[in-house]
């Protein structure tokens, strides 16, 4: 990569920095799928991918992570139950006090769940499908230090793949979430509208992503490192894969 | 000890699809006396050490910790 990142006719190019200064580690476990995805979004947003294993007890020096998706130990349990329980996660619980920023990305979501870094926890899709499409989420919130280049109400176009992204929260969990403005994402229609018929996967809510409150641990179900080039169908995810560049 | 019975079933107020779609097929199959399926795990764990209650609250903490989501599922743990 050595050039901008072309876009649209009249558009801003978006710098892509050589690879060397900002580091962000990308964990990988056994059966992760999408962890050299989030090494080349990392790259192509500026920054330096650094593959961390799961048997790690550090994050290699990096002020941020993502954790991938895919199927960490085969899924075995729960979703991301494994993953939640193996070395690396102590120290990703680690950053995350020291205010480091994570993006847990599907899988990687399930486990930010799992460690009970963000509210909930995953059901199976009310359909009982694995579904592969393109989803529409709109930005709910545009502050904190993962959002920041989105626009608040904002609408994306972001692959899904997934069984089990049904989000769920006891009720007073849910109230909570929605009064602390703990949602990141919620899937909507192409214009952004939210209802049960722009919901893929059944979750209460509509939650395609969840942030905490203090804006530096991001969970989504959708894809957005799939999303960093014009020839993989846009560029909509690149805005918070440079976030998290930006402050690592 | 012998085999201890670490039962996770999803909580009452939580769907279950699975369940409802294996009941739909019962149903169809002309058992319509069942009337709600809900879909759990069994694990069955070898566990040393003779029965007490300080084993029962290992088995339970790991039940609580790893074998179960407490915010989904609930467990109960049966020593031989």
């Amino acid at each position: 990569m050595t050039a901008g990142v072309r876009r649209g006719e009249g558009e801003p190019t978006m710098p892509v920095r050589p690879a060397g200064g900002r580091r962000v580690a990308v964990v990988v476990f056994p059966g992760s799928n999408c962890d050299r995805d989030a090494m080349a979004a990392v790259q192509r947003a500026g920054g330096e991918a650094v593959p961390v294993w799961h048997q790690s007890e550090d994050l290699a020096g990096c002020g941020a992570a993502i954790l991938p998706g895919g199927f960490s130990y085969g899924d075995y349990l729960r979703a991301g139950a494994m993953a939640a329980h193996s070395p690396v996660m102590r120290a990703v619980r680690r950053l995350a006090v020291e205010g480091g920023a994570i993006l847990g990305i599907c899988n990687g979501f399930q486990m930010l769940l799992e460690v009970g870094l963000l509210p909930g926890a995953m059901l199976p899709n009310r359909s009982l499908r694995f579904i592969c499409r393109e989803v529409y989420v709109r930005v709910e919130r545009n502050d904190g230090l993962l959002l920041r280049h989105l626009a608040r109400g904002q609408v994306l176009r972001l692959p899904i793949a997934h069984k089990e992204g049904n989000w769920y929260a006891p009720a007073e969990v849910v109230q909570r979430v929605e009064r602390e403005g703990g949602v990141a994402f919620r899937y909507c229609s192409p214009a952004g509208q939210v209802g049960p018929e722009a919901n893929p996967n059944g979750a209460l809510a509509n939650v395609a992503g969840l942030v905490n409150r203090e804006g530096n641990v991001l969970g989504l179900m959708p894809h957005p490192e799939r999303r960093v080039h014009t020839l993989l169908g846009g560029e909509d995810g690149l805005p918070l894969i440079r976030a998290l560049v930006e402050v690592a | 000890m012998g085999q201890v019975e670490v039962r996770v079933k999803l909580k009452e107020d939580v769907l279950d699809p699975q369940g409802e779609a294996i009941r739909r097929v019962l149903a169809g199959l002309g058992y319509g006396e069942i009337t709600r399926v809900r879909v759990g795990k069994l694990l069955l764990l070898e566990v040393d050490g003779s029965e007490s209650p300080a084993v029962r609250a290992r088995v339970e903490q790991a039940a609580r910790e790893v074998l179960s989501n407490p915010v989904i599922e609930d467990f109960e743990v049966r020593l031989p």
